[in-house]
């Protein structure tokens, strides 16, 4: 059996907590005393303010996170950027991160092409991003995968420990991005192949103990596997 | 009298409820009185078009509810119909409540509802799964909604009507008097009503007493959705 943590699951209309000193953060609700979940999720009872931690739902993206979106349109002034959001990314061409000289802007991002932005501010209609930053750039060949946005804080780990042991331990460069699409670029195919399937195994055990030595030894064990 | 299956007045047919069970929903859910079964799927929040929908202050709350074309004993052509239209609007209006659609301006939530299998009482399988698989969907909600029917069969009211309940004929004084069916639904946590049709003759009296029997039988199904809840598969994993 695998070790869990006893986390405490909660639904939209349970209450959390009906002591007064608590107060009432992301996800929750204050009726009176009490506390109540918002959406469906586990409780961080790390400090006072209570929050709920979605287990499912899209990705609510928040100024300065950094995402990998699709061109999906192009227009006079700039490019809209699907980036999985409940609304599209625009990036405008004083964002662009080029200079624009040419009229036609498909010279500089074509419709289908892979972003590496940043959200650059969050209104309730658009969502702007950027692409100013050092390394923010379009994204040419590798392997993209998708994952659920609620997974991404625990395949990042603690200060990137998680990514950066399977960076290491497959010799590959990954870049996850805050709205749950992870690129990957190696040498070649095989490695990209184990980085996918250890990020899968992360994303499917979000709950589990240790889980940086679990996929320490997965790679070790299919590395070992190859030179047999 | 005796019910057909033998249930008591109060009690509900056997309920399955599982979530998860369509892979490319954001949301899914079913949900099952005996032999009515609803699976219901939620996508979004997600960007609305054609643009004038819009709505710049809350989020568009679309539910389709539609009978697969095998689920009844004759076959129902494919497509919505006068009754499906019907349906698909108060379960709109069940679940808004419940919803905090404030929180997505000019995004749409969509919401499929399919009956797979037919015995009546399906707008309440098809509420009760809708909810669940909005929970599921991480959608920001105020609480969960549970619905059941209660129905006048005779003189009693019983809960959770089957398909023979609901065409039951009682002859009384050389008159027939058809069964009335009465689809509630609860919020669950401020116990409020969202969901209220009535079909048939019932006197005043016996509706109140009608929807505290709903009432009960609701509370008791939210702790269902509750526990299915719960025990999602990601966590044993």
């Amino acid at each position: 059996m695998e070790e869990e943590k006893a986390r405490e699951i909660v639904v939209p209309g349970e209450t959390i907590e009906n002591r007064k000193e608590f107060i009432a953060g992301e996800g929750t609700r204050k009726e009176g005393n009490e506390i109540v979940a918002e959406r469906f999720g586990v409780v961080d009872r790390s400090t006072k303010l209570l929050k709920v931690i979605p287990l499912s739902g899209v990705y609510i993206p928040r100024k300065g996170n950094t995402v990998i979106g699709q061109v999906i349109d192009i227009t006079f002034n700039g490019w809209f950027v699907d980036i999985r959001a409940p609304h599209l990314g625009f990036l405008t061409i004083a964002e662009c991160g080029k200079r624009v000289i040419k009229e036609d802007l498909s010279e500089y991002y074509k419709v289908k092409d892979i972003l590496l932005a940043k959200v650059k501010s969050v209104k309730t209609r658009s969502i702007e991003l950027t692409m100013k930053e050092r390394g923010l750039k379009k994204l040419d060949e590798g392997l993209i995968i998708l994952v659920n946005p609620t997974r991404v804080p625990r395949i990042i780990g603690r200060a990137g420990s998680m990514v950066n042991l399977i960076k290491k331990e497959t010799n590959t460069t990954i870049v996850v991005g805050q709205n749950g699409v992870i690129w990957i670029k190696g040498k070649n195919v095989e490695n990209e192949l184990l980085a996918k399937k250890a990020i899968e195994l992360v994303s499917e055990k979000p709950f589990i103990e240790g889980l940086t030595e679990k996929v320490k030894e997965f790679l070790e064990n299919e590395k070992a596997g190859w030179k047999k | 009298m005796k019910r057909p299956d033998g249930r008591s007045n109060e009690e509900f047919r056997t309920v399955e409820a599982r979530v998860d069970v369509v892979s490319r929903a954001d949301g899914s859910a079913l949900f099952a009185f005996g032999n009515s079964k609803a699976i219901v799927s939620v996508y979004g929040p997600r960007q609305l078009y054609p643009q004038h929908l819009q709505n710049p202050e809350r989020c568009l709350l679309r539910c389709y509810y539609d009978l697969a074309s095998f689920s009844v004993p004759e076959r129902k052509r494919p497509g919505p119909t006068r009754r499906s239209i019907e349906i698909s609007y108060v379960m709109t209006k069940a679940l808004e409540p419940a919803i905090k659609l404030e929180a997505f301006p000019n995004s749409v939530i969509d919401v499929y509802a399919l009956i797979i299998d037919s015995d009546a009482s399906t707008r309440c399988a098809a509420i009760n799964a809708a909810s669940l698989a909005l929970a599921n969907a991480g959608v920001p909600m105020k609480e969960l909604v549970s619905a059941v029917s209660v129905g006048k069969l005779g003189n009693e009211l019983v809960v959770d009507l089957t398909k023979e309940e609901e065409d039951f004929k009682v002859i009384k004084e050389g008159e027939e008097q058809k069964t009335t069916d009465i689809p509630i639904a609860f919020l669950s946590r401020s116990k409020k009503i969202s969901l209220l049709q009535l079909d048939g003759k019932i006197s005043a009296e016996e509706l109140f007493k009608a929807i505290e029997l709903g009432k009960k039988a609701c509370l008791k199904i939210s702790k269902i959705q509750e526990r299915t809840l719960k025990k999602i598969k990601n966590i044993k994993k």
